[in-house]
């Protein structure tokens, strides 16, 4: 009897861990839980991998239940007694080998007709987006630990926080300035690796306005956890502001300080919505006018230039200046998540981020000097006006 | 005649230190193997629990992220070369002998010598922690982030010279097995009378004999590299990291299979004993051996796909890895047409085998979904991949390696481990195991990469990683219970007979412990399982207990120092590279002494008479 008990609860094992990915796959878990899954796809490439990735999987669980019910049945159905007479000696069978080897080629080939497609799919950017204009272009470099995107089409720089317009194919061109690292984003294409001496491409096309997480995937050092990104997948409109904003980014001299002073313009179709991008509308420079006679803002801005900060961050977009090897920083003031991209971009958070940074992500390359709390305040003022 | 068998194994008159130093019987060197590899297993286990405890919750900060690098770092370097290899090589060099028929291995020396380099080699890389510079690098060791560039301090320098002397090990290991499988066996043993563990750890020998030497020549460029300024792997001075990559896994690959091949042996002989019926398909379980062994060579980039070697690179390394599925379907089936039919008897050892096929089809199948090459895109480097690998390791490799060891300890120390804790002890490691990784396959398709210290709360690995750390406290428990079973059975000391299991294979008709001799006799072979064939001849179901000999006139070789010697001149020599640099010329004092002490060895070794110690029988 317990021997009984005990061989059913072998066989509900893998039954149950089998309910417990059909109840997942099925998507009764609340896939906004998970901006991050590759059960989601978002994108063209995505859902490529995707249905290859079911068609996979429903035949491994397949051949699971099939052989594991076999193996549950043979220990179940031949239990014997010590003193049970020996069982017939059988050595093997020609025919039930060849089937057995046979069968399994077969599953296999059915595997691999769709595999070596969606290889040669997934392996060219399309050479037109499906709203008909050319891919995007971006320069993706990695860093340690930090993603730097230049558009080389539209003369901008931006780190951390990719915008791209949605519909649009992005035409991916990698490399690194260190080490190896591996660009993902899981809901829009798989991980491709970024070397020192060689570019790698990637392509997706996002179908979804809204922000996206990405990581670093390939084993990169004491911040490799910390080497995080989002993409900001903005409508085409959003996508032109925030290009124009950028562009504007060039009115500003190269400590930041702004060159002439035309009339400030908030922008009043700002969207905070998902990840709080906040996106101008028309091109403006992007100091607000509150912010502009706050005296703790001037005082912020003298810091940017006199601590350091400024040898190795431009806050200009534009162009960005040779040697600048911190992220660039236009756009701070409203960048969703700051340090590597995994720390929420409040103002405590950047408090902390600037006075310790080896306290909030030990190891990281960022040097600071020492400063009182009231500077740091003051530098946090000033970037929260690089919107 | 039984107070003397007792005498015979009573676990404590097993000699002084100085004999087990300088012992070279297969059997005590094998005792030693296992010994040594289990303390690096716990050591493995314990990082690893650390590591699970950092990853129960999101934005964890109990150990730091350089200590956490290299926690996985050495945890990875730690259960396969310190813990699962010389676990198997635990096997080999007992049952070896015992299962051809042969009274020893072909070089006994040797064998000593690489038992002691692995230990040696294990002590210097867990002596690293000590230093406070314990190998980070992953142990895949990734250049340019494993050059003196991006891992200035000496970590690196002790996995990569740590590595160096572990391969001599395997190396010097792989030698003497592959002779003395070909050359050592009973009178009529053929190829294709050899049992399956024999066949295994033959094709595993020569995966170590072809690949090890890629690994060396890896290792020597990048030690070259650190040490002496060269750029084989910077892109700085002309090199490419991609050829670390190349031959890494080219190594790495079939390394994945000198892994398992054991096991699989292990199970071979297994499953037959305990379902009273031969191997199913006993020539298909050979060449499907073979044949897995002969594919392992050409995936290697499959675990490339991210770096975009380009659609027709991708398309060969898919198909030829879908390939290895059909010898291991075969080998799978063949296992259960063995149970098939059979008079099952559910003992420890045989549970700890079933649960091995039911593991490594789970294992087998994640690994076929990850030659899809544009799915592995998505799966690579996250937990997905993690959850795969340990359910071939850890649930194919350790479970066979538990099976083996609950089957053949009666064998090994001349005592019955506990059947009831035993029983405890699976059902506990099966339910550990599985809570442990089955998490870490959602964990992974959910988007949460492997070797991060941490992350983020919010993209719902929270529920996944604390059931994986839950579950892996539960595993660690289960070894405990396991180390309370060989404590039990040690105390208790109550012998053992020669043929608890009623086995098929030759090592059951020696005492247990064996003799030093192995065989009185020599035996002549003229069936696949001459046990059974002997037993049903005699119309028994077990031999009666075997006589024990004086061994008079049987000369085996005397113990030496000289293996141990050179063990340690190796390790000297190696130490030399890592403090080279703080002295001016190019190779340090303690290089010269390091390669003075293994010459001398050598050479007092070359010239030391083969019986100048050994016991008079």
């Amino acid at each position: 009897m317990i021997r009984h008990l005990r061989i059913s609860s072998r066989r509900h094992l893998p039954l149950l861990l089998l309910g417990l990915v059909a109840v997942t796959l099925t998507g009764c878990l609340d896939a906004s839980q998970y901006p991050q899954s590759t059960l989601t796809p978002k994108g063209d490439y995505a859902e490529m991998v995707d249905k290859l990735f079911r068609t996979t999987l429903w035949l491994a669980t397949l051949v699971f239940i099939i052989v594991e019910a076999g193996l549950l049945w043979a220990i179940f159905k031949f239990r014997g007694k010590p003193d049970d007479p020996e069982p017939k000696q059988v050595h093997g069978s020609t025919t039930v080998e060849i089937i057995w080897t046979v069968i399994p080629a077969l599953v296999l080939a059915v595997v691999a007709v769709p595999t070596v497609q969606t290889i040669f799919e997934t392996a060219k950017v399309p050479a037109a987006s499906p709203d008909g204009q050319a891919p995007l272009r971006v320069d993706v470099v990695g860093h340690q630990w930090w993603w730097e995107f230049r558009y080389p089409e539209l003369g901008i720089t931006t780190a951390n926080q990719l915008h791209v317009p949605v519909g649009r194919t992005v035409d991916l061109r990698m490399k690194t300035v260190d080490v190896l690292h591996s660009f993902w984003i899981p809901q829009f294409a798989g991980k491709r690796d970024v070397f020192p001496n060689r570019e790698t491409r990637l392509w997706f096309t996002a179908k979804e306005t809204g922000a996206f997480p990405g990581a670093c995937a390939e084993f990169c050092g004491i911040q490799h956890g910390r080497m995080d990104f989002y993409v900001m997948v903005n409508t085409p409109e959003e996508f032109a502001g925030w290009v124009a904003t950028r562009q504007t980014d060039s009115l500003l001299g190269p400590t930041g300080l702004p060159k002439p002073a035309p009339t400030p313009v908030v922008d009043s179709t700002a969207k905070a919505g998902k990840g709080d991008v906040v996106v101008a509308a028309a091109p403006a420079v992007p100091v607000a006018p509150a912010a502009m006679t706050d005296p703790k803002v001037a005082e912020g801005e003298k810091y940017f230039a006199t601590k350091g900060c400024i040898g190795c961050h431009s806050l200009n977009s534009v162009g960005a200046p040779k040697g600048m090897i911190g992220p660039n920083l236009a756009g701070i003031g409203v960048r969703k998540n700051i340090a590597g991209g995994w720390l929420p971009n409040t103002d405590e958070n950047l408090h902390r981020w600037i006075k310790t940074p080896q306290l909030v992500k030990s190891g990281v390359l960022m040097q600071v000097p020492e400063m009182t709390d009231a500077e740091v305040d003051a530098l946090v003022a000033y970037l929260r006006t690089k919107q | 005649m039984a107070t003397s068998v007792l005498e015979q194994t009573h676990v404590a008159k097993r000699g002084t230190l100085a004999s087990w130093l300088t012992t070279v019987d297969h059997k005590k060197i094998g005792i030693l193997y296992g010994a040594s590899a289990f303390l690096f297993f716990l050591i493995g286990g314990i990082e690893a629990l650390i590591i699970r405890t950092q990853l129960a919750r999101p934005d964890a900060t109990l150990v730091s992220p350089e200590f956490y690098n290299q926690l996985f770092t050495m945890h990875g370097t730690t259960m396969i070369f310190l813990g699962v290899m010389p676990l198997s090589a635990m096997f080999f060099n007992f049952f070896i002998p015992l299962l051809i028929g042969a009274r020893d291995v072909a070089f006994p020396r040797l064998n000593a010598m690489s038992l002691w380099v692995f230990i040696l080699g294990g002590l210097f890389m867990n002596f690293s922690f000590l230093m406070n510079a314990a190998p980070n690098g992953g142990w895949f060791g990734y250049a340019p982030l494993s050059s003196r560039q991006y891992s200035p301090g000496l970590n690196m320098d002790f996995w990569v010279i740590g590595l160096q002397i572990l391969g001599i090990a395997s190396l010097a290991a792989g030698v003497n097995f592959f002779t003395t499988i070909l050359n050592m066996r009973a009178r009529g043993m053929t190829l294709m009378r050899m049992p399956m563990f024999v066949w295994t750890t033959l094709i595993t020998q020569i995966l170590v004999l072809l690949s090890f030497p890629v690994i060396t020549v890896a290792l020597i460029l990048l030690m070259v590299d650190r040490t002496f300024g060269a750029s084989f792997f910077s892109v700085g001075g002309g090199g490419d990291p991609m050829l670390w990559q190349h031959l890494f896994w080219v190594f790495g690959h079939p390394e994945v299979y000198i892994l398992i091949l054991p096991a699989f042996g292990i199970i071979s002989e297994i499953l037959p004993v305990f379902s009273r019926k031969p191997l199913f398909g006993y020539s298909a379980m050979v060449f499907s051996s073979a044949f897995i062994a002969f594919l392992g060579f050409g995936v290697w980039s499959h675990h490339m796909f991210s770096t975009g070697m380009g659609p027709l690179a991708d398309t060969f390394f898919s198909l030829a890895t879908m390939l290895i599925a059909i010898p291991t379907g075969v080998k799978i089936f063949n296992w259960i047409g063995t149970l098939w039919g059979g008079s099952l008897q559910f003992k420890t050892p045989m549970l700890f085998a079933l649960g091995f096929i039911a593991m490594f089809i789970t294992g087998g199948l994640s690994g076929v979904m990850h030659s899809v090459a544009p799915a592995d895109l998505q799966q690579t480097d996250t937990y997905f991949v993690v959850a795969h690998f340990h359910y071939v390791l850890f649930g194919g490799s350790i479970f066979a390696l538990t099976a083996g060891a609950y089957y053949w300890w009666p064998k090994m120390f001349g005592t019955m481990l506990n059947e009831t804790i035993g029983k405890w002890h699976f059902w506990l490691m099966l339910a550990g195991f599985n809570l442990t990784f089955f998490p870490m396959h959602f964990a992974g398709l959910l988007g949460m990469p492997r070797r991060i210290y941490t992350y983020p709360a919010g993209l719902g690995f929270e529920l996944f990683n604390m059931m994986a750390t839950v579950g892996a406290f539960l595993l660690a428990f289960s070894i405990l219970v396991f180390m309370y079973n060989m404590w039990v059975t040690v105390r208790r000391n109550v012998p053992a007979p020669a043929d608890p299991w009623g086995g098929a294979t030759l090592e059951w008709t020696i005492p247990s412990p064996p003799q030093e001799w192995n065989f009185t006799v020599e035996p002549v072979v003229a069936e696949r399982d001459p046990v059974w064939a002997m037993k049903r001849a005699a119309g028994v179901r077990t031999l009666p207990e075997p006589t024990l000999d004086s061994g008079k006139g049987i000369h085996l070789p005397g113990p030496s120092w000289w293996p141990l010697v050179v063990a340690v001149g190796i390790l000297v020599f190696f130490i030399g590279f890592m403090v080279k640099h703080s002295y001016a010329f190019p190779f340090g004092p303690i290089t010269i002494v390091g390669f003075l002490l293994t010459a001398v060895g050598i050479f007092k070794w070359a010239y030391e008479a083969p019986d100048a110690n050994a016991p008079k029988h």
